[in-house]
């Protein structure tokens, strides 16, 4: 019996600390780094009103899917393609290797439009069917063949059948091509044309030119004018250096706050030691399953629940001590301190979680991030602090070797 | 320790860094980084040596007004108005015509309109937080307690703002981040004390409120000097081991932390005492006129 809960003890320890070991690793490696941590881009690209036409959901469901476009001719694994508010997209690259050429890619515009005379825009990119670049065998100028789709034909059928019969030299007889706001050609339109087929020419230096945008607009020239309005890139090497740097940051911030608690509480700091690895990885395994992305401030907001989590058991400890120096036995003290501990670490960690969940739902990406770990981490404490501590330190105190208050800090 | 009875004197204190601060925060506002105000940050390196002023005098030529800071060997930040996509790419060009390989570790722009919204956003949390929190603090405690609280938070969030504004720091968004934790761990703190009082005067009746503020914060000291340390620490470890991205964070996270021990201590508790106590005379007040 007396060694009964010695036996225990140890069983309980060996158990937590050798599976803390063996899961620690494979929980890490299942964790998505987020842009600051290996690199990559993200940018936040805002569709603008033009004049004659105001951004719709249809609009913004075609940029997404040009944009996956562009983005898979990238070959980047698991990107973020995402809308925002009413006309704004986030597109986030992870582990780039060149996050500048991914930002040109990206933020190509490539925005087409045929313009009638009166400056108004009959068809733009999005009615286009194909685009393919050839030698004009007449001249030997470059050109591109443009192919509406069968609304898109209708349209230039309709216009140019207006067009057409306008006397020869008539400025109103012409359309115009735009390409990213500059007027490629202003052909004058001869005949009505009814299959919807238009050729791009005259504004190319060479094949290779006329060949690259096509291959622009086969690939999705963008519905609506978009504007950057928000980019980040980092590059490989300040990813993986602020990776280190962190890992360093928390590696020291752990030790240190373990050899504190261990220092001012002795035997129950032991055992709060025990619990921040479980809680540890109790924090791991929240994040990976509900796929957090870890950043920087994600990696702060970590740290802070260890600090925090260590309060817990702070004010567990210090209503123990009180109930030992108020003459209680041991056991009678380590149940009081819980007691009366529980409600106050609930009421201060509950006014946090408001704080952490308003910074969730106003937040933005990394702000997010960072305030998911609080609340994960805030939740694990309670946990680990008011179950686990518990249950080891009731088992301690029935170890007669280890009644000694001086073992207890007191 | 007597806490409560001084309490002019923390008062005093406390004003003395707000005041200051709200001073050079209505002068001259924050050091806004482009998160805010917009505008392109560069991180780049360079292969060849070189220095400050060489770079200073190519930015110039290459008509791009530009602050920058050295942030390594070869390595400097530059944060520049706001540049479109094809004034940034021209810039690097530039640069590396100029210098030589380059790498570029950081490149970021914001627009203006994206800053001015993350600032209302910040506002919006912390005014909703604040009235989430003394609506739980009612609850569970009373309404005094939550005015306290707040009281002692908004305390936090003025001093963290003003020593930014005063030692012109620059504050990116990471700030409004570590203002918002600031605020979550500030009032976490100030509760345990709370939790102390309302436990302390249902066991007493006849003591002075204020010898009962007093036994409670001394009660609780140690627990709010253990807990700070720990906060601190991690703190602390961010600040040096972190690296640039996260100073911010971390400096804004520590001035904030120990502004929320000061308050939780010295201000939360007596305001409280203040508050009821100016809720009672009012009360008198009435039922003397009533009579």
């Amino acid at each position: 019996m007396r060694w009964g809960n010695v036996v225990k003890l140890l069983v309980i320890m060996v158990i937590i600390l050798g599976g803390s070991f063996l899961v620690f690793n494979p929980l890490l490696s299942l964790i998505d780094l987020g842009l600051d941590l290996q690199g990559g881009v993200h940018v936040l690209m805002e569709a603008q009103d033009s004049p004659g036409h105001k951004v719709t959901s249809e609009d913004m469901k075609q940029l997404q899917a040009v944009m996956r476009e562009r983005v898979d001719e990238l070959g980047v694994s698991e990107p973020v393609i995402q809308r925002v508010g009413e006309n704004r997209l986030v597109v986030e690259l992870a582990g780039v290797k060149n996050p500048e050429e991914a930002v040109e890619i990206i933020g190509k515009t490539a925005l087409l439009e045929f313009k009638t005379s009166d400056g108004k825009t009959i068809l733009t990119g999005k009615d286009l069917k194909d685009a393919q670049a050839r030698i004009n065998s007449a001249s030997g100028e470059p050109e591109i063949n443009l192919q509406f789709d069968s609304a898109g034909a209708k349209v230039f059928a309709d216009v140019t059948s207006r067009l057409a019969p306008l006397p020869e030299g008539d400025p109103q007889k012409r359309i115009a091509i735009y390409l990213d706001q500059k007027v490629l050609t202003a052909p004058e339109v001869k005949d009505t044309i009814p299959n919807g087929q238009a050729v791009i020419s005259g504004g190319f230096q060479s094949f290779d030119e006329a060949a690259n945008i096509a291959a622009l607009l086969r690939g999705g020239s963008l519905p609506v004018e978009t504007k950057i309005v928000e980019k980040r890139t980092v590059g490989p090497t300040l990813g993986s250096d602020s990776l280190e740097k962190s890992k360093q940051a928390v590696i020291i911030g752990l030790i240190t706050i373990a050899m504190f608690m261990l220092v001012v509480y002795r035997l129950p700091g032991l055992i709060a030691d025990i619990t921040l690895v479980v809680f540890a990885i109790l924090v791991l395994g929240g994040l990976v399953s509900i796929k957090a992305v870890l950043t920087l401030p994600g990696i702060a907001g970590l740290l802070l629940s260890v600090g925090m989590a260590a309060d817990a058991n702070i004010i567990i400890y210090e209503r123990m001590k009180d109930e030992l120096r108020n003459g209680k036995t041991l056991r009678a003290a380590v149940e009081a301190g819980f007691n009366r501990a529980f409600w106050t670490i609930f009421d201060s960690n509950l006014t946090t979680i408001i704080a952490a969940v308003v910074l969730f739902y106003l937040g933005t990406g990394s702000i997010r991030g960072f305030a998911i770990t609080l609340i994960i981490g805030i939740v694990a404490n309670m946990i680990t602090a008011i179950l686990l501590t518990r249950s080891l330190l009731r088992v301690t105190v029935n170890i007669p070797g280890l009644r000694n208050s001086k073992l207890y800090g007191v | 320790m007597e806490f409560v009875r001084r309490r002019k004197i923390w008062y005093i204190l406390s004003l003395l860094i707000i005041i200051p601060g709200l001073i050079s925060f209505a002068l001259q506002g924050l050091n806004l980084g482009i998160d805010f105000k917009g505008g392109n940050l560069l991180d780049i390196e360079f292969s060849q040596v070189v220095t400050s002023s060489e770079l200073r005098a190519a930015t110039e030529e290459l008509k791009v007004t530009a602050q920058i800071q050295a942030a390594g060997e070869n390595e400097f930040i530059l944060r520049t108005t706001e540049l479109t996509e094809e004034q940034s790419k021209a810039f690097i060009k530039g640069l590396t015509d100029k210098f030589g390989q380059l790498k570029v570790h950081r490149n970021e722009k914001v627009s203006g309109t994206i800053g001015k919204e993350l600032t209302m956003k910040a506002i919006y949390a912390l005014a909703i937080a604040s009235v989430l929190m003394i609506i739980y603090i009612t609850f569970r405690f009373e309404f005094y307690f939550g005015i306290a609280a707040v009281l002692a938070l908004l305390h936090d969030v003025f001093v963290t703002i003003g020593i930014f504004s005063l030692f012109r720091i620059e504050v990116d968004s990471a700030f409004v981040a570590a203002l918002l934790t600031i605020i979550g761990y500030s009032i976490n703190d100030t509760i345990v004390i709370f939790d102390r009082i309302r436990e302390n005067l249902r066991h007493s009746k006849k003591e002075a409120i204020e010898d009962v503020v007093n036994a409670s914060i001394n009660q609780t000291l140690f627990r709010s000097i253990a807990t700070v340390l720990t906060v601190i620490i991690g703190l602390v470890a961010i600040l040096v081991f972190g690296g640039e991205t996260t100073r911010v964070f971390a400096l804004a996270m520590l001035v904030g932390t120990i502004s929320g021990a000061y308050s939780s201590i010295f201000t939360a508790s007596p305001l409280w005492i203040d508050l009821r106590k100016m809720a009672e005379n009012k009360k008198r007040a009435h039922a003397a006129t009533a009579k």
